[in-house]
């Protein structure tokens, strides 16, 4: 999820720019709001980090915009998404506490600033033991599908700067169907799912701890942010959710198994999945039938296709409310007629 | 004088101590399911379309006719047992046991098993707190017991989304769980009140009983998915807003008309029974 509009995103980049260099202590407390808080007060809500173990050596770090996934072990940490900017020094902390090994890896699951934001504050904190060229670099490799490094480094709005530092690129791209790591003794897998939630999207699977971290492929309080500008498509949307099922395998009574950290929201496994995935299918095939009968987007917007899942992922106010999903639905699927 | 003195702040604390210990009853063992009106959930299960009684939203409403028993042909549906809030009230008989802190013989939780697909859950009573609002969801949830006297008060959270009666009528992931359970002789008896601001405009109320059967015993009950019907992927069954052929079905056989079918708050009160009677006698469908 990304919570804030081309031009908001664009200050907001320029002011971390402007207080990376005056420290990120600063940042935190001058930074005027959260993104997406369109008539946010004059300061963030305070920040309440919420440390979960998943599975093994992996953990999920909650409340710093998107969750962050963190693995451990004697190579050192490797963690899935980075969080706000404003946020990356608490951040740090909390990683802190579960090991104070060096940080080799981040992993971006695509280029959303809730998502990024911490890569500049956080990757010149590691170190990564890289190929003969590059040795041991004094900085954390930053990995992701190569859309994020073009979305990340693109100039938006009328401020000319790219939406991160360009300390926090991407340093390590991938254009294939997927990328194999293997860190702490563990296999990895960024799987790309293309044209979903952006165009960009990376899951990643942790095949030894049988951990799967989504990004924003799989949310457990929110409709899916279709971001059409970026490539996103609902359709594309419900073949990643579907290909994760696959990826998944539940122990007992479609339970446990397999754990996902969903991109917002709580630690989840198949079922949770499933129970997206099929709110998700009904409500983009009650708008296709709408459509096929002719009705306009106020007519379906009217009708309330989603009516029965609003009050579990649905909002009237804030970024992305349940309107603007049924419209990016709506617009995706006339497209595609 | 002195001694007579000691007696008394002896038996005194005596009684504060064993009184808190005698109140609470003995929960453990086997228990059959006393069947009454409860009959469709504990055995085949209710109608199509049978939502009597229910207290449902708007949103409860469409989800609820929207829901397609084909749901059960996808490999990944066929193993979900029943969640708690329905599994007492589904079929089963449970096993209950304790778990006891042995330098202070304190019992610390309690542990049940439901026959149908041999769901465990635990009931802390030692005072922890519910998790996070990040910690993962179960089908038996996350449950801690107070006792109040003899009856113990049971609060679950953390629930998988799951169902209020097996049609098709859903609870969401924010709904929870209050249970009283209580004992007389050999028959226990467990209210439970489900609520959820999602699917509910009221809390369900259920009472089901059980007695104690100390020669039943669970059988294993391993459930295995597998493709019974080729399908894409990505087949999610259900129906469109409308489209539910199936509904009238329940409704047409009983001579129940629709407003009633669909149940609501107000069918839950006594005073209903006349709106429901008129209704039919206006031949109202």
């Amino acid at each position: 999820m990304v919570q804030v509009s081309l031009k908001r995103r664009t200050v907001a980049s320029a002011v971390v720019l402007t207080l990376l260099a005056v420290g990120a202590a600063a940042v935190q407390a001058a930074q005027p709001a959260r993104r997406g808080q369109a008539a946010a007060p004059a300061a963030a809500p305070p920040l309440e980090l919420v440390t979960e173990h998943v599975r093994g050596n992996i953990y999920m770090i909650g409340g710093d915009g998107g969750n962050v996934t963190v693995q451990i072990g004697d190579e050192g940490v490797l963690i899935v998404d980075s969080g706000f900017a404003q946020n990356a020094q608490a951040l740090l902390v909390e990683i802190r506490k579960l090991s104070k090994e060096k940080i080799d890896y981040i992993v971006n699951t695509h280029y959303h600033p809730d998502h990024t934001g911490g890569n500049a504050v956080i990757a010149p904190t590691g170190e990564f033991v890289g190929n003969v060229r590059v040795g041991v670099a004094p900085r954390a490799a930053i990995w992701a599908h190569e859309n994020v490094l073009t979305r990340v480094s693109t100039s938006t709005g009328s401020v000319k700067e790219p939406l991160i530092p360009a300390q926090g690129w991407p340093s390590e791209t991938y254009f294939t169907a997927s990328q194999e790591l293997v860190f702490n003794d563990e296999p990895i897998q960024l799987i790309h799912m293309p044209n979903a939630h952006t165009d960009g999207d990376s899951v990643v699977f942790f095949r030894r701890a049988d951990v799967i971290a989504t990004g924003d492929l799989f949310n457990t309080t929110m409709y899916p942010y279709i971001d059409a500008a970026a490539g996103g498509n609902i359709n594309g949307y419900i073949d990643a959710l579907n290909r994760i099922i696959d990826l998944a395998i539940p122990a007992a009574n479609e339970e446990g198994g397999t754990m996902i950290v969903s991109g917002h929201g709580r630690i989840a496994d198949e079922y949770d999945l499933l129970v997206y995935r099929d709110a998700i299918t009904i409500i983009r095939d009650r708008i296709a039938d709408m459509i096929a009968r002719g009705m306009t987007l106020e007519q379906v917007q009217a009708a309330r296709p989603s009516l029965d899942y609003d009050g579990i992922y649905g909002a009237t106010s804030g970024f992305w409310t349940t309107t603007q999903f049924v419209a990016a639905v709506y617009n995706n699927l006339k497209q595609a007629k | 004088m002195y001694f007579t003195r000691l007696t008394r702040g002896a038996l005194a604390a005596l009684a504060l101590v064993g009184g808190s210990a005698h109140a609470q009853v003995d929960l453990t063992g086997m228990w059959g399911q006393l069947v009454h009106s409860d009959g469709p959930d504990r055995g085949v299960g209710p109608d199509y379309g049978d939502y009597t009684g229910l207290p449902l939203s708007a949103a409860g409403l469409l989800r609820a006719e929207s829901w397609s028993d084909q749901k059960w042909t996808v490999p990944e549906h066929q193993c979900e047992p029943h969640p708690i809030d329905y599994a007492p009230w589904g079929p089963a008989g449970m096993r209950v046991w304790s778990e006891v802190d042995h330098p202070t013989q304190r019992i610390t939780a309690l542990h049940q098993t439901f026959q149908w697909m041999i769901t465990h859950r635990v009931i802390y009573l030692d005072g922890r707190p519910h998790p996070s609002q990040y910690t993962p969801h179960t089908w038996m949830g996350f449950s801690t017991g107070k006792w109040i006297g003899d009856k113990l008060v049971v609060n679950t959270t953390h629930i998988k989304e799951g169902w209020t009666r097996r049609n098709g009528p859903a609870r969401s992931d924010k709904g929870s769980l209050t249970e009283f359970w209580m004992r007389h002789d050999n028959v226990l008896t467990i209210t439970s009140i489900t609520e959820d601001p999602v699917y509910l405009t009221e809390p369900v109320v259920r009472s089901m009983n059980w007695q104690l059967d100390p020669g039943y015993q669970h059988g294993p009950y391993p459930c295995s998915a597998r493709v019974e019907i080729d399908r894409p992927q990505g087949f999610v069954a259900h129906f469109l807003p409308g489209q539910n052929p199936l509904i009238a079905e329940f409704r047409k056989n009983l001579g129940v008309p629709i407003e009633a079918a669909q149940g609501g708050a107000e069918s839950l009160y006594p005073e209903y029974e006349q709106k429901l009677k008129a209704m039919i006698k206006a031949g109202k469908k």
